[in-house]
C-alpha cells in the first residue's frame, strides 16, 4: 500500500519495516555491534558500518545474494568527524526469489582524515576494482588489500587528489596564483614539463622525448638542412 | 593559376602544390568530446564536406593532414594528442573547434588545458558551443584560403637541402 520511498507518518525510520528481513538479520549478525541499521534510501536497505567489520560483513552480503556490485563512491563531508564516507551499492538479481524484483542494499563506511583506509572488496566483487582505484584517485582513500591500487583518471604523476573539498578548483594554477606576483599567470603545462612550451605560430619546437625524427615542428626542417 | 588560350596552364610549382593541398584535406578521426557529434555531422550528406575535398576522415595519422580537436582537451591526454600530432605527415594543419578546444570553454579547473594551442599550433579557431557543422566547414574553407595564400610559416612547401 502507498509508495514504498515515502515513509508514513509515525512510523519508525527504517520505512516501517520494523523488524529487518531474514536476509538483512543475517548481515546485521555477521558483526554485531559494528552494524547500524540506517532509514532506507529511496526503499533500499542501508547499513553503516566501521571500516574493520567490513570484510566480515561483505562476506555475509556475498553470502545473501548480492552477487553484483554497482558502484563505490566516495563522499566528502569536510568540515564533519569522521570526514569521507565510502558508499557501496550492491545488487541481488534473485531478490526474493522473484527474479523482476531484484534487491539492494547500501553500504556506507565512515572514513576517518588522519587514517583513510579501508579494507579492499575487490577480491569478492571483481567489479570493484576499478571503482576503488578510482575513490582513491579522487579521494585520496587507501584500499588496503588492493591488487592494484593506481590512479585510474587522473595522470600517474598528479599531485592531490581533486574531489576533495578542500582542493582547489583549478588545482596547481590555484596554488601557485597565491605565490606568483600580480598579475602573472602560472604556465600549468610549463611547470609538468621540463622544457620552454609550445606556442602557436613558430614558436613550437618539438619536445626531444616524444618521438624521434618525427617530432619535428613547423619549421623544423627548414633548419636542419641549412 | 592563369589560363592561357593555348591548351595548357602557366602556374608555378608552390602555387599548384598549394592548389592541391587545399582541394584535398584529410581529417584524422579524432573526437574529444560533444563536440566531436557536430564534427561527425559536417561529413553527413546534409552539410556535404566532400564538396571541398575534406570528407575523408582517416583513422590513422599517417594518412591525415588536418587535425581537428573537437572537445575539452584533458591533461591527462595532453602526451597523446603531442604525440598523434607529431606522427601527421607534415604539411598538417590544427582546427581548434569549440570554446573548449579554443579556451578551456566552461571547464576552467584543473582537469582541462585551457586551449590547445597551449600544446600544438592552431591554424584557425571555431566559436561556439558547440559550433554547427556549417561553422567548422567555415574554418575549413577559411583554412583552404589560408593554405592557397601560401603562409610561409604554415609550411605549405618544404625546402629540403
Ligand atoms: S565547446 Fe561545448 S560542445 Fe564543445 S567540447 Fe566544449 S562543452 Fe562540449
Amino acid at each position: 500500500m502507498g509508495d514504498p520511498r515515502v515513509r508514513p507518518p509515525g512510523a519508525p525510520p527504517g520505512g516501517g519495516a520494523a523488524s529487518p528481513a531474514p536476509w538483512l538479520e543475517a548481515i546485521l549478525a555477521a558483526a554485531p555491534g559494528q552494524v547500524e541499521r540506517l532509514e532506507p534510501c529511496y526503499g533500499i536497505e542501508s547499513l553503516r558500518v566501521a571500516p574493520t567489520a567490513l570484510l566480515a560483513v561483505a562476506d555475509s552480503i556475498r553470502e545473501a545474494g548480492f552477487t553484483m556490485c554497482l558502484d563505490v563512491g566516495g563522499v566528502d563531508y569536510l568540515p564533519r568527524q569522521p570526514r569521507f564516507e565510502v558508499v557501496y551499492h550492491f545488487l541481488a538479481l534473485q531478490g526474493d526469489g522473484r527474479p523482476e524484483q531484484p534487491r539492494r542494499l547500501q553500504l556506507r563506511v565512515p572514513v576517518p582524515e588522519e587514517a583513510p583506509e579501508v579494507p579492499s572488496i575487490a577480491h569478492l566483487w571483481p567489479s570493484a576494482n576499478w571503482a576503488e582505484r578510482e575513490v582513491y584517485d579522487l579521494f585520496g582513500i587507501r584500499f588496503t588489500g588492493h591488487p592494484d591500487l593506481r590512479r585510474i583518471l587522473m595522470p600517474d604523476d598528479w599531485e592531490g587528489h581533486p574531489l576533495r573539498k578542500d582542493y582547489p578548483l583549478r588545482g596547481p594554477r590555484d596554488r601557485a596564483a597565491a605565490t606568483l606576483p600580480q598579475g602573472e599567470q602560472f604556465d600549468f603545462l610549463q611547470a609538468r614539463r621540463p622544457q620552454p612550451l609550445a606556442h602557436a605560430r613558430g614558436g613550437w619546437r618539438p619536445d626531444p622525448g616524444a618521438g624521434g625524427s618525427e617530432a619535428e615542428g613547423r619549421d623544423g626542417h627548414d633548419g636542419a638542412g641549412a | 593559376m592563369e589560363v592561357t588560350n593555348e591548351p595548357f596552364l602557366v602556374t608555378r610549382l608552390d602555387q599548384f602544390a598549394r592548389w592541391a593541398q587545399k582541394s584535398s584535406l584529410w581529417p584524422l578521426t579524432f573526437g574529444l568530446a560533444c563536440c566531436a557529434i557536430e564534427m561527425m555531422n559536417m561529413v553527413s550528406p546534409r552539410y556535404d564536406a566532400a564538396r571541398f575535398g575534406a570528407e575523408v576522415f582517416r583513422a590513422s595519422p599517417r594518412q591525415a593532414d588536418l587535425l581537428i580537436v573537437s572537445g575539452r582537451l584533458s591533461h591527462k591526454m595532453v602526451p597523446v594528442i603531442r604525440q598523434i600530432y607529431a606522427q601527421m605527415p607534415e604539411p598538417k594543419w590544427v582546427v581548434a573547434m569549440g570554446a573548449c578546444a579554443s579556451s578551456g570553454g566552461i571547464f576552467d579547473n584543473y582537469a582541462i588545458v585551457q586551449g590547445v594551442d597551449q600544446v600544438i599550433p592552431v591554424d584557425v579557431y571555431v566559436p561556439g558551443c558547440p559550433p554547427t557543422p556549417d561553422a567548422v566547414l567555415h574554418a575549413v574553407l577559411r583554412l583552404q584560403e589560408e593554405i592557397v595564400q601560401g603562409d610561409p610559416q604554415a609550411g605549405v612547401i618544404r625546402r629540403h637541402g
